[in-house]
């Protein structure tokens, strides 16, 4: 009996966890690894080639125009999804038709995101001044007696264009989740800021923050990680001219269309290492939450 | 039991083989890349072949040909017929010993009385002749409407002065001449680069057309800027390109052609290939090609360089030399099989004894006779340079010079991807 408990203790752990790790190794450690590998090769895989496609990475105009702009995305959306997520949290809260406000503002978040970049194409398609618009904001401007715009050409107009959509997307997703910590908030407290003379800004600055601080990390990171990821709105609508390249849609030219494994191997390998600290943040706060459950 | 179901599937096996030694059939092995339509079309080529010969063709098809026929190639098995992707790949298997020269295969007296010389020159690398253009499609082509040009009194431009008095008249007479898109996805620029190439063709001639192309000038060399000048003249400028440069950069390339159809027109011409007509079509279903709207060959720059064309062909080599082989060889280099070719897929044969009556309408028998009196045929350049410049720098380039960026900054930039890539 205390032999087979022995044995228990040993195997069964191995036998829950085996299956899993296996997968892990298979499908995320192997390719991980053997990327970074590919990465110090040539295009074709055949030969060593140093530090050359890192040199690429961090060296080239086009590389370089690419981190500018995944910098761009970085701090302009997700401070917008974030943003506007609280925004509209904290808001829809005070108002009888929540549901259908929140219904609406989540839908996006339904739409495939290559859908929603051929939509949001549409919504700036240009046409010169005497043809007919088909785009919703060019008709706008002629209408109001305005040029159409190449909303999608003109740099750095485009990226904002392109971020734009990214917050259409994005924005009622957060809105979702920080709407459930907010309305997690005891209502004492709030009563109780009020019944101490704060201000709503100073309810919202000492209250309601640190109360969803928890849930603001989580969305943030979430966020952060995503726009480093980001790929199909710009594959979609722009495919990186025009000035609006970022990281991921390099990555994909020179795999799939340029054939330069090396290269694309050295961008990944990059973006993975620029993304850990994020996840890092983003498990530790998951860790904290569930320690405290 | 197990061992029964072997027994019989060996038997099976070894019926089946020695079967085939006993009929002593005459087979063709042959590689390419067609499926679907263009299969049919090429088994209807393939069936006459063995009805009148008697030799089967075994046709295997894959979308990976190069990488495929290069292992069968290494491993000592290529296929003994194999339709290629283009030039570049001719050199390099002709760099590799591993064609058959056909000046020693095909009827002498077909290649030089019934194959346009342009073609001859196509397959011809290192002094020998080692692949035979099957069928074409042209790209050199200027679409118009004869009913606005016979009203307006434009008439059709053979040199480049005429074209430039041409377009000088249309914007006095307050119309604009060109319709431009080059949007077209995650490829977009393409269309510009065929007017690149049409232009180098004609300002710089064919051979330096090649070293462009093989990357042997740079990007930066005075020949390739003025053909990019040439075109910006056009596309950069709003008197001479309906929307000016942004609606070019905008619009859709299978949408532009359609400023031709508004009423009043709002363009006069558009250069595109072939293949632009079932774009006509879709859009404005009214139309008669032919009558409605026609095409005129873009028009020589230099007298020197002559009228070339620009396009695509399916070429076809040979890897082994068997006696089937060549007499497949030579009924591909027939009227009989090209014309059942081009019936189908409304392409344009090489052989000029083919009957005009084998092409499916007037526009693609006027195609065919373009192309035959060309003086010189080139493969689009950009379909032959590595990705990274065919299909990205260049395309972006393109982007980059209508856009309004400075044109030696742009081509400095396409020749630092070149550089690297080649």
């Amino acid at each position: 009996m205390k032999s087979m408990k022995r044995k228990i203790g040993v195997f069964t752990p191995l036998l829950y966890v085996g299956p899993a790790v296996l997968f892990l190794l298979v499908y995320q450690v192997y390719p991980a690894l053997q990327t970074v590998y590919l990465s110090f090769l040539d295009r074709r895989s055949q030969s060593f080639v140093g530090l050359e496609n890192y040199k690429y990475v961090f060296t080239s105009p086009t590389m370089l125009r690419a981190f500018k702009n995944n910098l761009l995305w970085l701090v302009l959306f997700t401070a917008g999804t974030v943003g506007l997520g609280l925004l509209f949290a904290i808001l829809v809260d005070r108002v009888r038709y929540e549901r259908i406000a929140k219904s609406i503002i989540f839908m996006p978040m339904a739409i495939s995101f290559v859908g929603a970049g051929v939509v949001w194409k549409f919504m700036y398609a240009y046409k010169p001044t005497d043809a007919q618009q088909i785009g919703l904001l060019n008709q706008i401007l002629v209408v109001l007696g305005f040029e159409p715009k190449g909303w999608l050409l003109e740099s750095p107009l485009n990226n904002l264009a392109l971020i734009v959509v990214g917050l259409w997307i994005w924005t009622g997703y957060c809105m979702v989740i920080l709407s459930a910590a907010y309305k997690g908030i005891p209502k004492e407290l709030l009563e109780a800021g009020q019944v101490d003379g704060a201000n709503d800004w100073q309810v919202f600055r000492h209250i309601i923050v640190p109360e969803m601080r928890p849930a603001l990390t989580m969305v943030t990171t979430t966020m952060l990680v995503n726009v480093l990821k980001i790929f199909d709105i710009i594959y979609v609508m722009t495919n990186g001219n025009f000035g609006t390249e970022v990281i991921a849609n390099r990555m994909f030219k020179e795999m799939f269309q340029f054939a330069n494994t090396g290269r694309a191997s050295a961008i990944a390998v990059v973006l993975f290492v620029m993304i850990i600290p994020i996840m890092y943040a983003n498990i530790r706060q998951k860790l904290k939450g569930e320690g405290a459950r | 039991m197990k061992k029964s179901i072997i027994a019989v599937f060996s038997l099976l096996l070894v019926l089946a083989l020695s079967m085939g030694t006993w009929a002593q059939e005459r087979v063709v092995t042959m590689m390419g890349v067609w499926g679907g339509q263009e299969l049919e079309a090429f088994q209807a080529v393939m069936d006459a072949f063995t009805a009148k010969t008697g030799i089967k063709v075994q046709f295997e098809g894959t979308r990976d040909l190069p990488t495929l026929l290069q292992t069968r190639l290494a491993a000592g098995n290529p296929p003994d017929v194999a339709a290629i992707p283009g030039p570049g790949a001719l050199k390099d298997y002709v760099e590799q010993g591993a064609l058959v020269d056909l000046s020693q295969v095909i009827d002498p007296k077909v290649l030089s009385e019934d194959i346009n010389p342009a073609w001859i020159e196509l397959g011809t690398y290192k002094g020998g002749f080692y692949a035979l253009t099957l069928a074409a499609d042209v790209k050199s082509l200027v679409w118009y409407r004869p009913d606005v040009f016979a009203a307006k009194g434009y008439e059709i431009p053979t040199t480049w002065e005429e074209m430039e008095a041409l377009m000088d008249k249309m914007v006095a007479n307050g119309d604009t001449p060109w319709a431009i898109g080059l949007e077209s996805g995650a490829a977009s620029g393409w269309p510009a680069t065929d007017w690149i190439e049409d232009i180098m063709l004609r300002t710089a001639g064919p051979e330096v057309y090649d070293q462009w192309v093989n990357h042997e000038i740079p990007w930066t060399d005075p020949r390739v800027k003025e053909a990019f000048e040439i075109f910006g003249k056009i596309a950069r400028n709003s008197d001479y390109v309906y929307g000016g440069p942004t609606s070019v950069l905008a619009t859709n390339f299978g949408d532009s052609v359609s400023e031709l159809f508004t009423d009043p027109p709002r363009a006069m011409m558009h250069r595109q290939a072939s293949f632009i007509t079932s774009f006509i079509l879709d859009a404005n279903p009214d139309v008669k090609l032919g009558e409605d709207v026609s095409f005129f060959g873009f028009p020589m720059i230099k007298a020197e360089h002559g009228n070339p064309m620009l396009g695509a062909g399916d070429m076809i080599a040979q890897f082994r030399d068997t006696p089937e082989a060549r007499e497949f060889m030579n009924f591909l280099a027939s009227p009989e099989a090209q014309e059942i070719w081009v019936g189908r897929l409304g392409k344009l044969g090489t052989n000029n004894k083919i009957n005009p009556a084998a092409y499916p309408d007037d526009l693609t028998r006027e195609m065919a006779e373009l192309l035959n009196t060309a003086d010189v045929f080139r493969f689009d350049g950009s379909d032959s340079m590595p990705p990274a410049v065919g299909s990205g720098a260049f395309w972006e380039g393109m982007l980059m010079y209508v856009g309004g960026e400075d044109l030696d900054a742009v081509l400095e930039y396409i020749e630092s991807v070149a550089q690297e890539s080649y």
